[in-house]
């Protein structure tokens, strides 16, 4: 089997065993309580993502996009945010979303079909998902040169400078919507971190056959700085995006950083990865997993009792049954309700046709019990 | 606890799937099981998904026969208190057949839309006003476009009947093929009859007098195809001889006790492995394939080396990628790995791909040598015969004597459109000389 480890190098801080390394430019700021935290978000974010593909295979969900094996990957690039950065998702960030602040449950009625994102962006500073591959890079880098122009860059004030962050894919690194943002971050300097998941897997194609060489060193091509970070190690992850991040809000321009991860489920719960991928893979990768290395680090190395894994393996108990029933008790949608999201003042000729469009509906009847 | 039981219906697992297989079932009757616990494995057109269960309790019912395909919105299985076990088992839903599933549709109850079984069970239905109070401009009937879907235009247009004059019974006030046969306002079609209990313990094939009819599907069905697709394409020619593998034998026992091997099955199987993979880099029109479309014969410069094995479930042969560039303990890692899984059914289709030569193991049925099928995308396959005490002449010193030794035959069936009959002989005698002496593969 060829060797899955790149060659080159990443930055890791934290091993698959947990044991915490130095690494010459990055170091981990937190103590152990903010391990712990990020320990919590991680297996609460599994959990939500676990919980979500059951309810798909109950029938109460159209589609779910699985994160398994990204925690670490969305949890630190998460953390690292303060408040006034915006983030712009694809279909796959709800841990970036938990760490927003966004209820899980509100994913759950995008995927239900029964609201087409029903969170305030600009409440959570986090954008509602975009399935169309690669198009949030393009609203991002606008969305940053906006803030340039707010002059919210460089101001030395850190509740004021903003950062944004796109995140992506892999797979997504081929379409012409990303490499645009990208020459548009790089001649305006834009305040944006582009934030590549490579989970090794566009659908059943592999990054291989994306992209001759690793996908960070794009970055210089384009003329911004690119780097790559084990995306299954959050401490990592964490260190290497608050500095992306500052650098962006201090002025100083994009970063492209590559997150290296696998994509342990399906691509939705449409696919079946058995048909393209070995099980050796998969095998190789669970010794990487992102949460069982912080929890031996905690055990060992930081010495947490057993009464911390109990209480957040309870949370996420919690967390299941709340979603398991706030799932079915989402509300119906209105479908009137289409004509309320095209225009802040709708026009007259819309209004004309949501209520000609009420009258029809009104001319069914209801049947049954 | 006497809480009212609840079936789980199919659910749209894929995204517009309308039906899918049942596989298998994890649970059974009497089992109790929490939330999410798996219950069963369906196969869809996309993939074989395991349904985890929407309810805790305790399994009453198991709705669905194993093989049956059924439509989404089919309840599968009942769980409950256990306070209702059900001594029949009603078996309602399984294959419904053309005219329940239109009855069913016309009364209300299909799936129309594919999530959400929960809340929409307690939920109303809603049709079109048979007598609208329709005003101008609606888009409704009956001077709007008229629901049905576009075979029931068909057969209206091909019956000469204007679908504005048939009375919809079906959900949402679309037009059924049954309304069509009955264009005069037809009374609303009585609930379809509950279909007779049927106990669940019957197999699932159909008897039919003296012969049984099992369906050509999954392992047997891919086999199927597989072999009649080479079989009647490929002319093949199956050559064999008959060696002394003494020293084989005496090799496998060495490695055995080799602390490099520790941990590895050592058997003749992997000495035979180690010589196919040497010995197909010198005779590579053995590994390459016949590329019929493009016209053109496509040598590998890699050996995915394929073992036939024999499952639960059928004929599968998995490859070993790369074989040619692994040391002799990884290749019998990796023959281990893959044997173990293929007998456990968890080969993955990816892993049945790609394979560039094959080997039959065909010893541990006893047999001695056969003609066997090329798999596709190959040019041959190598059968290996039963190891066996026979007697033998050994020549020494100029002297013949007979002498008790393990002799096996090997079997080779080729692609006789570009390996002929010498390049086949070669590589096969190459191959038996290396187990008659296998000294130099393992140095
Ligand atoms: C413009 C566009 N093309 C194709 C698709 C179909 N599609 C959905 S996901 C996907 C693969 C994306 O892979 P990657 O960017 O690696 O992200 P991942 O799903 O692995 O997180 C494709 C091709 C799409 N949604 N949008």
């Amino acid at each position: 089997m060829p060797d899955l480890d790149p060659a080159v190098d990443y930055v890791q801080l934290l091993t698959p065993e947990g044991e915490r390394v130095e690494h010459p430019d990055y170091s981990f700021d937190g103590d152990d309580e903010a391990i712990r935290g990020l320990y919590r978000d991680m297996v609460l974010t599994r959990r939500l993502d676990v919980e979500a593909t059951a309810l798909q295979r109950h029938g109460e969900l159209g589609l779910w996009a699985q994160l398994l094996g990204q925690e670490a990957a969305q949890i630190g690039a998460g953390r690292a945010l303060r408040r006034q950065d915006f983030v712009f998702p694809t279909y796959r960030e709800h841990g970036v979303a938990w760490c927003r602040g966004v209820d899980p449950l509100q994913l759950l009625g995008l995927f239900r079909g029964v609201d087409q994102g029903s969170w305030d962006p600009t409440e959570h500073n986090f954008h509602l998902y975009t399935i169309v591959i690669g198009s949030q890079m393009l609203h991002a880098t606008g969305y940053a040169m906006g803030v340039q122009r707010d002059g919210a860059v460089g101001t030395g004030d850190p509740d004021r400078d903003t950062a944004v962050v796109a995140h992506f894919g892999d797979g997504a690194s081929s379409q012409g919507d990303v490499n645009e943002a990208f020459v548009f971050a790089a001649s305006y300097q834009a305040p944006v971190v582009f934030f590549c998941q490579n989970n090794q897997w566009a659908i059943s194609e592999p990054t291989t056959r994306q992209s001759v060489i690793p996908i960070y060193r794009r970055a210089d091509g384009f003329g911004f700085p690119g780097i790559r970070v084990d995306g299954n190690d959050v401490l990592a992850t964490y260190a290497v995006m608050q500095t992306a991040l500052q650098r962006a809000r201090d002025g100083g321009g994009p970063t492209l950083v590559e997150a290296y991860t696998y994509r342990m489920g399906a691509h939705t719960t449409t696919d079946d990865p058995t048909r393209y991928r070995h099980s050796d893979e998969v095998e190789h990768w669970k010794l990487k997993d992102p949460i069982a290395r912080v929890e031996s680090y905690l055990r060992r190395g930081a010495g947490t009792d057993q009464s911390f894994f109990d209480q957040v393996a309870a949370e996420a108990e919690e967390l299941g049954v709340h979603l398991r029933e706030g799932c079915k008790a989402l509300p119906e949608p209105v479908v009137t309700d289409l004509f309320d999201k095209v225009f802040t003042e709708t026009p007259a000729e819309l209004e004309a046709q949501r209520s000609e469009y009420a009258d029809y509906l009104a001319s069914f009847e209801e049947v049954g019990a | 606890m006497t809480a009212p039981s609840q079936d789980f219906r199919l659910p749209d697992v894929g995204e517009g799937l309308v039906e899918a297989e049942l596989v298998s079932w994890q649970v059974a009757v009497g089992d109790t099981v929490q939330v999410n616990d798996i219950v069963c494995e369906i196969e869809t057109a996309k993939s074989v998904v395991e349904l985890p269960s929407p309810y805790a309790g305790i399994v009453e019912a198991l709705l669905v026969e194993v093989g049956t395909t059924v439509e989404v919105g089919t309840p599968i299985i009942r769980i409950g208190s256990g306070a209702h076990p059900s001594e029949f088992v009603p078996n309602a839903a399984a294959a419904p057949s053309a005219e329940a599933a239109a009855a069913a549709e016309a009364a209300g109850d299909s799936p129309g839309t594919l999530v959400g079984y929960g809340p929409r069970e307690a939920s109303t239905q809603r049709r079109a006003r048979r007598t609208g109070s329709a005003r101008p401009g609606q888009h409704a009937a009956p001077t709007g476009p008229v629901l049905a879907k576009p075979p029931v235009r068909l057969a209206a247009r091909e019956a000469g009947v204007d679908l504005r004059d048939v009375t919809p019974t079906g959900h949402r006030g679309e037009v059924t093929r049954e309304d069509l046969a009955a264009p005069a306002a037809a009374p609303a079609p009585a609930a379809p009859a509950a279909p007779a209990a049927r106990s669940f313990d019957v197999p699932p094939v159909q008897y039919t007098g003296r012969v049984t009819r099992e369906p050509i599907k999954g392992v047997r069905k891919m086999m199927g195809q597989a072999m009649s697709a080479s079989a009647f394409t490929v002319p093949h020619v199956t050559i064999w001889t008959t060696v002394d593998v003494t020293a084989t034998t005496r090799l496998v026992a060495r490695l055995k006790l080799d602390p490099a091997y520790a941990g590895v099955r050592v058997s003749p199987l992997l000495v035979l492995s180690r010589a196919v993979t040497e010995l197909l880099r010198t005779h590579p029109l053995l590994n390459a394939v016949w590329d019929e479309a493009a016209q053109e014969v496509v040598l590998r410069h890699y050996v995915n080396l394929g073992i036939a094995a024999a499952t639960p479930r059928g004929l599968v042969v998995p490859n070993i990628k790369d074989a040619d560039l692994m040391t002799p303990p990884d290749l019998g890692r990796a023959i281990n790995r893959l044997t173990d899984v293929a007998r456990d059914g968890r080969t993955q289709p990816a892993e049945q791909q790609g394979g560039t030569f094959t080997i039959t193991n065909i010893g541990p049925f006893g047999m001695e040598g056969g003609t066997p099928i090329i798999n596709p995308g190959e040019s041959a396959i190598l059968a290996f015969g039963t190891v066996q005490k026979r007697p033998w002449v050994v020549s020494a010193d100029g002297e013949d004597r007979l002498a008790v030794r393990d002799v096996c035959t090997l079997s080779l069936s080729f692609d006789h459109r570009h390996v002929d009959g010498a390049s086949g002989s070669a590589f096969l005698a190459a191959v038996a000389g290396s187990l008659v002496d296998p000294s130099g593969l393992f140095s």
